[in-house]
């Protein structure tokens, strides 16, 4: 296999994991408003992902820093046509951060309350523009011969991709909906729950319909073919099956099958882009592709003894942190002086 | 202004200003660590209260030092297209490394510290914020290892417009790299170990739990005593190498414009760039000489003989960098250095004569010079970055080449508006917190089991 084709699926797995990931803690900084009464509860849904966000968000930086080393060309291009929206999206996701690491800090509820819409729209920005941003890609973007994306703003909000941000919103707050029902007790977990039952049908109506409108704004559909494969076929039985675990109170298992759903979904979008990598509107001949984005060969192999070897490093002592707050965080704990 | 001059003010404040947060960063973490190390072998329940007093002001400078730094890694591809493609065969390689190694291990293990106080075995607590400093320190490395391939390209060949890789562990272990790793390293250091004196003096000189904050003075007191020395002798190194690999540099450093041999050191002048020459010199005699070559015979090379021999290989144009604000910043750099190699040796002798803690003044003074390793820290930067100029890589890619052609002026400035506020009113927030936390001391007792 070659180089190229090994680090685009590598990059696949980094992008993958992080929405995974981060796709559960923004999903529970935007649900946080609605399901909390009072301060303590919006502790308690906070500590749930209190010792995971950070290190969540890791897998962005680690696939921003990857994608510079083996793809420089589709890092630069991507990075420089997308620089607004990912400008907000670096506002977004430092006033976040400010919100989680400085709200308990202070007890005056203005200071409380301020770290709260900082949460919140810190959380909402950054998933919308990953969807508008992933969109953007797999409608294929005004990219010149000289590799720069030559469009505005405007362009890039356009309504389709809008649509795929909403898409992604909604798909993370169920995720995070679900993960909250494994980390709270009570209340909480009711409201969570409830949430889930009523969002399940129509984020299922509105990413069918996204998907179906694909056909005509997407070239995904070109190279997967009209029937859907195993890919796709998978994310759709996971989804369904989510909603059946969330019926029959299967919690952890409905928390990996929206997980599960979140991975084919983007699974199919990598896999439907390749080899390209930045296809080109304006001529096929422009696209970037995983061979003329690429680095050469040496760093390419340079960097896949390295990820080989921290990889796995990284994959076990994150899951160990998992295990180690995997207890459910409860108001009697918040609001406990110890 | 250009997009050029507007996307360099961005890069320079954002960087700025993270570098004025993460090198306090990596110098309490190994500080806090000490701490807890104390605590764990002794048991003793003062240690424990400085671990966790001392550990919330790292938490709230860590904080800011992350959500700046994720706009850094950014930038690059932002602002600077045409640069990343010309180095991202090599360059990248260092800062996904960075990302991979550094990062994951510093967040996992930071939450892992801070939400698990009462759920791990003191071991592991303990190793988990080894763990961070050990992160932070090998982030350091990494991201200098990228930056030293932009003072001193090394382990590569130019192909289709592109350096690419063709010696990894040139790159690796770059010269330059291990010279600029040592001083860097050692200054955070030297930053971390003046906070954590001058915060413990201010609490001693009110009177506030002197017995408490006598036992970080004395760990801060040892700590930046040894690192102000060696900030000092891998400064040194450091010049020597810049002599060698940027001439440039360093001639612009002395404001020196003609060759000397042996060079003398301008302790004053004022830089006519316009007229390249430097007026109302007051000069030590062979002092450059020693600098950049430990001797007192070699010449140094002047800024006009260099000019002339770019110009003989890279063609017509001003590769002087500005020479004000480099010859400047290094002599503040050195100056304060001397500060703080002197501030730390007069408390050695405080101590030795058992006054530590009754010496007022001397307590105030580190109350004082706690802040200024930040502002050292920042001249040093200034004095890479800036001395590199014209370059963005030395001898091979010019700054103005590097920008990305596809941003408009109007966002580039927009967005560094916006950047500037938002990170003032963070320092804000930051300066704010540390004030409210430092100020009380050491807490009775752990109130809190959830961090947030």
């Amino acid at each position: 296999m070659d180089y190229q084709v090994i680090w685009f699926i590598l990059i696949s797995i980094l992008f993958i994991g992080y929405f995974v990931l981060e796709g559960f803690d923004f999903g529970v900084g935007i649900l946080m408003p609605f399901i909390s009464k009072d301060d303590v509860d919006r502790r308690v849904v906070i500590n749930t992902i209190g010792p995971f966000w950070d290190a969540n968000e890791v897998w962005l930086i680690t696939a921003g820093g990857a994608m510079f080393a083996a793809f420089p060309e589709w890092y630069a291009t991507l990075f420089s046509g997308f620089y607004i929206p990912l400008f907000l999206m670096l506002l977004a996701l430092i006033l976040r951060a400010v919100g989680f690491e400085f709200r308990s800090k202070m007890t005056q509820p203005w200071w409380r309350k301020a770290a709260d819409q900082f949460i919140f729209w810190g959380s909402l920005i950054p998933a919308l523009l990953w969807g508008v941003a992933f969109t953007n890609i797999v409608q294929g973007l005004p990219i010149g011969a000289d590799k720069n994306f030559t469009g505005n703003l405007l362009h890039i909000l356009n309504p389709y991709a809008l649509l795929g941000g909403v898409v992604v919103v909604l798909i993370f707050v169920l995720h995070g909906a679900l993960f909250l029902s494994l980390r709270t007790d009570g209340e909480i977990k009711k409201r969570v729950e409830k949430i889930s039952f009523r969002l399940w049908l129509p984020i299922g109506i509105i990413t069918a319909a996204f998907t179906i409108l694909g056909y005509w704004n997407t070239v995904l559909f070109e190279g997967l073919g009209l029937v859907p494969g195993t890919l796709p076929a998978l994310a759709i039985i996971t989804f369904l099956a989510t909603f059946a675990f969330m019926r029959y109170k299967m919690q952890g298992y409905a928390f990996g099958s929206i997980a599960a759903t979140i991975l084919l979904g983007a699974a199919v979008v990598f896999y439907g882009l390749f080899p390209n990598v930045m296809p080109s509107s304006m001529d096929k001949a422009y696209s970037l592709t995983i061979y003329n984005a690429s680095s050469s060969d040496l760093t390419l192999q340079v960097m896949t003894v390295v990820a080989l070897f921290f990889v796995p490093i990284v994959l076990a002592y994150q899951g160990w942190s998992y295990y180690i707050f995997s207890k459910r965080v409860t108001r009697d704990a918040i609001s406990r002086p110890e | 202004m250009e997009v050029l001059e507007i996307a360099r003010w961005q890069f320079g404040i954002t960087t700025i200003y993270h570098f004025f947060f993460v090198p306090l960063t990596m110098g309490l973490a190994v500080l806090t660590a000490i701490l807890q190390s104390f605590y764990y072998r002794t048991n003793s329940h003062d240690y424990k209260r400085l671990t966790k007093f001392f550990g919330k002001l790292f938490i709230i400078i860590f904080a800011v030092g992350v959500v700046t730094g994720i706009v850094l890694e950014f930038q690059f591809g932002m602002a600077w297209s045409e640069y990343s493609r010309f180095v991202g065969d090599i360059f990248g390689i260092p800062l996904a490394i960075e990302a991979l190694m550094a990062f994951f291990l510093e967040s996992t293990f930071i939450a892992v510290w801070l939400f698990g106080w009462d759920r791990l075995p003191k071991s592991i607590h303990l190793l988990s914020i080894w763990l961070v400093a050990i992160g932070s320190t090998l982030s350091a490395i990494w991201i200098l290892i990228a930056n030293a391939w932009m003072q001193t390209p090394v382990g590569y060949v130019l192909n289709e417009g592109r350096a690419e890789l063709n010696d990894f562990v040139a790159v690796m272990l770059n010269e330059q790299m291990l010279v600029m790793a040592q001083h860097t390293i050692i200054t955070a250091f030297v930053t971390g170990g003046l906070f954590m004196l001058g915060i413990s003096a201010w609490h001693i000189l009110r009177g506030n739990q002197v017995e408490v904050f006598a036992k970080s003075a004395r760990i801060a007191l040892i700590f930046t005593a040894v690192a102000s020395v060696l900030a000092a002798t891998t400064g040194h190194s450091h010049a020597q190498h810049t002599v060698k690999n940027q001439p440039m540099k360093l001639a612009a450093m002395e404001g020196l414009w003609e060759s000397e041999e042996p060079a003398s050191f301008s302790l004053f002048a004022t830089i006519d760039q316009e007229a390249k020459e430097s007026k109302r010199e007051i000069k030590l005699p062979y002092l450059t000489s020693v600098l950049a070559y430990n001797n007192i015979t070699s010449e140094v090379k002047g800024m006009n003989d260099l000019q002339a021999q770019y110009e003989e290989r890279h063609g017509e144009g001003n590769y002087i960098p500005p020479v004000t604000v480099v010859y400047w910043s290094f002599r503040l750099m050195v100056g304060l250095g001397i500060v703080f190699i002197l501030t730390a040796l007069y408390g050695i002798v405080q101590w030795w004569r058992d006054r530590l803690e009754t010496s007022r003044r001397y307590l105030k003074i580190t109350t004082y010079v706690m802040f200024l390793p930040l502002l050292a820290n920042s001249l040093g930067w200034i004095v890479a970055e800036m001395g590199r100029q014209p370059w963005i890589v030395q001898d091979v890619l010019l700054t103005s080449e590097g920008v990305s052609p596809n941003v408009s002026a109007t966002s580039m400035l927009l967005t560094t508006i916006v950047f500037t506020l938002v990170y003032g009113f963070l320092a804000a927030v930051a300066v704010f917190l540390l004030h409210k936390y430092a100020k009380p001391g050491v807490a009775e007792e752990d109130t809190d089991a959830h961090a947030y």
